[in-house]
């Protein structure tokens, strides 16, 4: 279970990039973050995963409050970011440094199957493609089995073939452990492909606003009427995100998202 | 289309059996030092060199040797022989004008005295230093690389430490960075003075004077390297359950190692500097030494047969380097070949 309470972040020179964030995601379960660029979604992101501090607000996983990167939190970030000096095996294997060697070993072999590359393992990450380098970069947030995995623009450099394959890959994972996933995207399909929910955000200051049930059964196909039309729900909530805000009492109750 | 057949079936089956002649340019190098051979021998000299015979018969070898080496890997007896040919092949043109070069010495020194003589020693005076005086050739050689092999490493061990110490920790730079502003750029030759009376021997001043040589390029370039570092990485470390030790010898470091081998290649060039002075004005050894006590003695052979062993010293020392850092660096792409 991921909280977050009134979280707000106001930088040092006075600018507030997020506002009184309250979301609560059930264990398993995948929200999708979608809204234009400058609306605070990887602030949000680098908050829930420890790497910055909150101005105001907490997290919580399963009770536990999240000041520093917590192992119960995963993070995927919108490029690849393996470290160079490390063999493709190496890097999957990096968050298992407390771990046994063997069961390091086996561990990551696992992984590396599972994600298609495992003639790969004592590659150096420069000699993989974007999609495969992005692949291990996720299977290296999975393996040391997160209860939470952030997830910001993952696939965003990559052209439209490569994710779809990917999206299949991280519901391939995400299966396996059922871990808590809060995505970031600015693409609409994606986020009716993944997610639950599809939780809206609106920038100056970054501030949830309506939430959108996909409630879809996986695998979803994405040419089928139900999806096309929580495609078409999503985008409606995503136009209305980009009016100019109205007073909080002309909202209605159903247009509304967490605790504001 | 029966031309295309017919040409096809003019190549024969099998590579022919009799030995392929030896490519022209070996012949060619080869004779080049059959004429250094035949010159050192048949001229007559002014003065007197014992080992102008040796000289002459060492080129003759070499002469012979040559062709009779491209034959033999051009035969395709085995892929290592074919590969060291490739390399001989390669080297051919380099051989040819080392031949070349070696006769106008020759004949400008030994043979016609174009040059003034003792300041000037023909090739075999050279190499009746290398036969004669070997053992003391190779007790400096050995000197210096413990006086050196001493400096460096417990210079660049020092330099790396703190540099990364500067790097890594924010109070330590506080109080470093103007000390190594101050004292850095200062030659490490500048010490040599102070160094020799502080110092209880000439030999621990001068380790220490090559340690500082080395320190300062090595501890500037770490120290910018750690800072330098990919703030993303720490992210996804820090993300990972990284804790800050693991920060700094699993991340910081390894990032910045491209930079530590550039200070280490600077260290090693100032290094170089700081023992041949050292050597030439305190200590009582090695390569410095040698040249110093040659040139005293107005014996230029030795100085020549010194400054070549030096050459190969040094040179090969800095290749030794460069594998090392191809082997520890071999993740990044597009490094300088040596």
């Amino acid at each position: 279970m991921l909280t977050v309470d009134a979280l707000s972040k106001t930088y040092a020179d006075g600018t507030q990039a997020l506002s009184g964030i309250g979301l609560s995601v059930a264990p398993g379960e995948i929200v999708a973050l979608i809204g234009g660029s400058g609306c605070g979604k990887t602030t949000l992101l680098r908050l829930i995963a420890g790497l910055d501090r909150a101005s105001a607000g907490r997290v919580q996983v399963d009770g536990e409050t999240i000041r520093e990167p917590h192992p119960s939190v995963g993070v995927v970030f919108q490029e690849p970011r393996l470290l160079p000096w490390l063999t493709v095996a190496d890097n999957v294997g990096f968050g298992l440094a407390d771990v046994g060697r063997a069961e390091r070993r086996a561990r990551v072999v696992r992984a590396l199957e599972r994600i298609g590359l495992s003639e790969y393992g004592r590659r150096w990450p420069r000699e993989l493609s974007g999609g495969q380098q992005q692949r291990v970069a996720i299977a290296r947030a999975f393996v040391p089995q997160p209860r939470v995995l952030l997830l910001d623009e993952p696939f965003s450099a990559l052209d439209a073939f490569t994710r779809r394959g990917l999206h299949d890959q991280l519901l391939d994972l995400w299966a396996e452990s059922k871990p808590t996933i809060l995505i970031v995207t600015h693409d609409v399909g994606e986020a009716v492909t993944l997610a639950d929910r599809v939780v809206v955000m609106r920038p100056r200051p970054g501030r949830l606003d309506e939430t959108v049930a996909i409630g879809l059964a996986r695998p979803r196909d994405p040419v089928s009427a139900r999806f096309e039309e929580a495609v078409r729900r999503v985008m409606a909530a995503l136009d209305r995100s980009l009016r100019p805000a109205k007073p909080r009492r002309d909202l209605s109750p159903e247009g509304r998202a967490g605790w504001w | 289309m029966a031309s295309l057949t017919g040409t096809a079936g003019a190549v024969p089956d099998r590579p022919a059996r009799r030995l392929p002649a030896p490519p022209a340019r070996a012949l060619a190098a080869g004779a080049a030092w059959l004429a250094l051979a035949g010159a050192t021998y048949a001229l007559p000299e002014e003065g007197d060199f014992p080992y102008t015979a040796t000289f002459a018969a060492g080129a003759l070898g070499i002469g012979l040797a040559l062709p009779l080496a491209a034959l033999l890997s051009s035969a395709r007896l085995s892929g290592r022989l074919q590969r060291a040919g490739a390399r001989l092949a390669h080297g051919t043109p380099w051989l040819a004008v080392l031949a070349l070069a070696l006769l106008a010495w020759e004949l400008v020194t030994a043979k016609f005295a174009l040059l003034p003589m003792p300041f000037f020693p023909p090739p075999q005076a050279i190499l009746e230093v290398f036969l004669d005086d070997w053992p003391k050739l190779g007790g400096s050689i050995l000197a210096s690389l413990k006086l050196l092999a001493g400096g460096y490493l417990f210079g660049a061990a020092a330099g790396f430490t703190l540099g990364v110490a500067v790097g890594w920790s924010k109070a330590v730079g506080y109080w470093a960075h103007p000390v190594l502003r101050f004292v850095g750029p200062l030659p490490a030759t500048a010490w040599l003075p102070l160094a020799f009376f502080v110092f209880p021997s000439s030999w621990s001043a001068s380790t220490f004077l090559v340690a500082l040589a080395t320190g300062f390029p090595v501890t500037v370039l770490t120290w910018s390297g750690v800072a330098g570092v990919n703030k993303a990485y720490f992210d996804v470390a820090r993300t990972l359950g990284a804790s800050p030790r693991f920060l700094v010898l699993r991340v910081a470091i390894p990032a910045a190692l491209p930079h530590v081998f550039v200070g280490l290649f600077m260290g090693l060039g100032g290094s170089f500097a700081v023992l041949v002075v050292a050597e030439m004005l305190g200590v009582k050894s090695g390569l410095g030494w040698y040249l110093q006590w040659a040139q005293g003695w107005a014996a230029y052979a030795n100085m020549y047969a010194a400054l070549i062993v030096m050459a190969l010293m040094c040179s090969g020392l800095i290749t030794l380097l460069f594998r090392l850092r191809d082997r520890v660096l071999s993740w990044q792409k597009g490094l300088v070949q040596w």
